[in-house]
């Protein structure tokens, strides 16, 4: 590691609305140097990097890049790579690289063959092979990772951010991001790598800074730290167990479905559900989502039944499942879990809004008071329940999220990566939370592609490949080897 | 200064506000612009699309757009009269049956555009702008496209009438106003369209019925825009096929958007769109008595459209 400074943060203060965000951050990176960045959610890791990247003027403070005021002279030279890409969905690859920078013949007409071979020469440099004339959309989330990161090298970025890139990929992708970045460290690029998973922070990081509350509570070199000591400096108080005790299926089938299918995603797929915790493992694209869409009738079913207690349920439109007491928490918290534009009391009470209602007229005073006893309930970090969600961090907006589940009241509660982009406090909020859900005789369906998540909380596991049930596990033979067996059908 | 300013103005119901500034400025630089008289023709001038407006908020607080209602006005209000003229010996009962065709005949060309948008998911944009011109294609056929007229006396008066020193189509929209800001705010339909405009996904994953929750917001479009033509007819005793409503739809759309309420849906205000009408029939009405050319006039308009929006964009951020 060279010990040149590349940038230097000197008391950075901001805050939103009188609410203090960051507060006298004072840190150091040099070049070559991969820094790993933790916090809680609301910590303000993003708020930190936003005013890197110059997206948010900090209050007070100096941050100097390359010996230049940044404040002054703009982030040029970082580039951060956001949780959610900044691709357009209907260019190719080479486009997206230039996009807004494209060379030209004559100042005038694009010159696409420099852009082609330019693109491909990037991508190789990342060892990478992707034809620089596929369009996006048509790439997997890793590969769009990768486009990213060559869109970032194509302006000869010295300091990368990225934020959580390992949260969508899985662990042969997120081996080959870590080869990527030790050969971008090797280079002379700096990292600051923001993640939940306190074990990739560890062997991937020379430094780990921990943000609490918007102050650095430590820096230090991640040799010297293990994973609970990360974590315990996050929390800033002893950890209660991550797991509370499973809660095995248990009595009579709750859920029973036969031969459901749906299209190619889902093929005649038959389980049952107790009261309980069962957990749904499986690659990306397997088809989990999927299938508790179509359980419950926001995917067309093209064959099979649905029965709740036995009885044959006829769901056919979005509405019917929570209105028969099954309920369905998303995996795409923003895109179709809560409104980020509502107050948080408008979205616990979202799909249960009849409850409050007299003859059509809301009673406000009992919504607000449901969506207060949630905010007590599971320790919802907000200035109050009229707050609107954007402002609210993802563990907490989650929150809400399960909040706006609940209050229908279900038998049946199927849980999508539910502690998605969650850290580690509000996550394990979560699981006690699934566990005495469970306990108290709801059927849970925990899907997840966290495989010490589904192991940790499920005492049975079923296990999908390319839309079928490949197979259940239970008890001691619910292993990491015995799931990925199944799931990717080799043994 | 300006950020303050817009600051203001937003937390102060900008809209208001803006209205207020307006008509302080106009009243004191024209003196017949400060007669009661002439305050009250504005506001009657402005009630036929501002009707219009007040149910065009609740198609863009669902995330849509009815570009149908100022034809959908002249079909209404010509095929009332129609049907007015129909109708043999009691002119009340003529009016009766005209009223009910006007406003059942705009609920339905209303649930027309509603079942395009939510079943044939045809585009709002795409499904309305056919709508109309085939509402204005309907109105002067059945108009052999001229005015349609009727000579019944009770709907002169009907029109005309003043209650209480305020017109008959000025009160509807009051009344509608406070009717429909209850909708909008304080119960569940109203809750629905706010959440189906904000983000369709997540209200269809919240087991809200968003197809339906679209096709009531062009339902109430419809029927304001049938309640319109029935006023708007009965002021002159007769409706034009050619010219009713021209235009009416964008003049909707801006008060809208005037009044505060997001282009993208989710956000909306049915005071703010009083205000935002208020303040374009505030407009037209000063720049007549500045003597500024009527061929002028639209360019000032559109200038207070986009400032509106620019200013709203301000604040947001």
């Amino acid at each position: 590691m060279s010990s040149d400074l590349l940038l230097r943060t000197e008391s950075v203060t901001k805050s939103f609305g009188g609410t203090p965000v960051l507060s006298g951050i004072s840190l150091e990176l040099h070049t070559g140097e991969i820094l790993g960045l933790v916090g809680e959610n609301g910590a303000g890791k993003s708020t930190f990097v936003k005013c890197l990247l110059g997206l948010h003027k900090p209050d007070s403070g100096s941050i100097t890049f390359l010996g230049r005021d940044l404040l002054r002279t703009g982030p040029d030279g970082i580039a951060g790579i956001p949780q959610e890409f900044n691709l357009v969905n209907d260019l190719t690859v080479a486009e997206n690289i230039f996009l807004g920078r494209e060379p030209r013949r004559f100042g005038l007409l694009l010159n696409r063959e420099l852009m082609r071979s330019e693109s491909r020469r990037l991508l190789r440099k990342l060892d990478v092979e992707m034809d620089p004339d596929r369009m996006i959309d048509s790439l997997s989330v890793a590969e769009k990772q990768m486009v990213e990161i060559a869109k970032a090298l194509s302006v000869n970025c010295r300091l990368l951010i990225m934020d959580e890139p390992t949260t969508v990929l899985n662990q042969n992708e997120s081996a080959i991001l870590f080869r990527i970045m030790k050969e971008l460290k090797e280079a002379g690029t700096s990292i600051i790598f923001i993640s939940h998973r306190l074990e990739e922070i560890r062997t991937i990081c020379d430094r780990v800074a921990v943000l609490r509350d918007g102050v650095l509570v430590s820096c230090d070199p991640a040799a010297s730290l293990d994973a609970m000591e990360i974590a315990r400096r996050m929390v800033g108080r002893e950890l209660k167990q991550m797991f509370p005790p499973t809660v095995p299926p248990s009595g009579e089938a709750l859920l029973t479905v036969e031969n459901l299918s749906s299209g190619k995603e889902v093929r005649n797929v038959s389980f049952e559900l107790k009261p309980g915790i069962t957990g749904l493992a499986g690659l990306a694209g397997a088809g989990r989502t999927e299938l508790a869409e179509t359980i419950c009738a926001l995917r067309r079913r093209s064959s099979g039944t649905v029965k709740l207690a036995g009885e044959t349920l006829h769901l056919r439109k979005p509405s019917d499942a929570p209105a028969h007491g099954i309920v369905y928490l998303s995996e795409d918290r923003q895109g179709s879990g809560i409104l980020t534009e509502f107050p948080l009391d408008k979205n616990t009470t979202l799909s249960s809004l009849r409850r409050y209602c007299h003859a059509g007229f809301i009673d406000r005073r009992a919504e607000r008071a449901c969506a207060e006893s949630y905010v007590e309930k599971f320790r919802i970090k907000t200035a109050s329940v009229e707050t609107e969600l954007k402002y609210l961090s993802g563990g907490n907006q989650q929150k809400v999220a399960l909040a706006k589940c609940l209050d229908n009241h279900p038998r049946v509660f199927l849980f999508d990566e539910p502690t998605r982009g969650v850290d580690i406090g509000a996550r394990s909020d979560i699981y006690h939370f699934i566990s005495e859900l469970a306990a108290s005789g709801v059927a849970c369906l925990l899907i997840s592609s966290d495989l010490e998540e589904v192991i940790g909380m499920c005492s049975r596991v079923m296990v999908m490949r390319a839309g079928e049930l490949a197979g259940t596990l239970e008890n001691e033979h619910v292993t990491e080897e015995e799931i990925m067996y199944l799931a990717t059908g080799v043994k | 200064m300006w950020r303050r300013l817009t600051a203001l103005l937003k937390s102060t119901g900008g809209p208001w506000a803006a209205l207020v500034v307006l008509l302080l400025i106009c009243c004191i630089s024209n003196e017949h612009f400060r007669s009661v008289q002439n305050l009250i023709n504005i506001t009657r001038q402005v009630s036929y699309s501002g009707l219009i407006a007040l149910g065009m908020t609740f198609v863009i607080a669902g995330g849509g757009i009815d570009l149908s209602v100022g034809s959908l006005l002249a079909f209404s209000g010509v095929i009332s009269i129609l049907g007015m003229n129909a109708v043999p010996g009691s002119e009340t009962l003529a009016v009766a049956v005209a009223a009910v065709i006007a406003v059942a005949l705009g609920a339905a060309c209303g649930a027309a555009n509603g079942a395009l948008v939510a079943l044939g998911k045809v585009p709002p944009f795409i499904a309305t702008l056919g709508t109309l011109v085939i509402f204005r294609s309907l109105a002067l056929y059945f108009g052999n496209s001229g005015l349609v007229s009727s000579e019944n006396n009770v709907y002169r008066e009907f029109g005309g009438a003043v209650i209480g020193g305020i017109p008959l189509p000025v009160w509807i929209l009051l009344i509608l106003t406070v009717l429909f800001s209850v909708i909008l705010k304080q119960t569940r339909l109203g809750r629905h369209i706010c959440a189906v405009g904000s983000n369709e996904r997540v209200a269809r994953y919240a087991a809200i019925r968003t197809g339906l929750v679209k096709f009531y917001t062009y339902l109430i479009a419809g029927t304001t825009a049938g309640i319109s033509a029935l006023l708007f007819g009965g002021r002159l005793n007769s409706v034009s096929s050619t010219s009713a409503g021209q235009s009416y739809e964008l003049d909707a759309i801006a008060a809208v958007i005037i009044g505060g309420s997001s282009m993208n849906g989710g956000k909306a205000s049915i005071w703010g769109t009083l205000a935002g009408i208020l303040i374009l029939g505030n407009v037209s009405n000063v720049l007549d008595m500045w003597g500024i050319s009527v061929t002028l006039q639209g360019t000032v308009k559109g200038l207070v459209i986009i400032i509106a929006v620019m200013m709203q964009r301000k604040t947001l951020k």
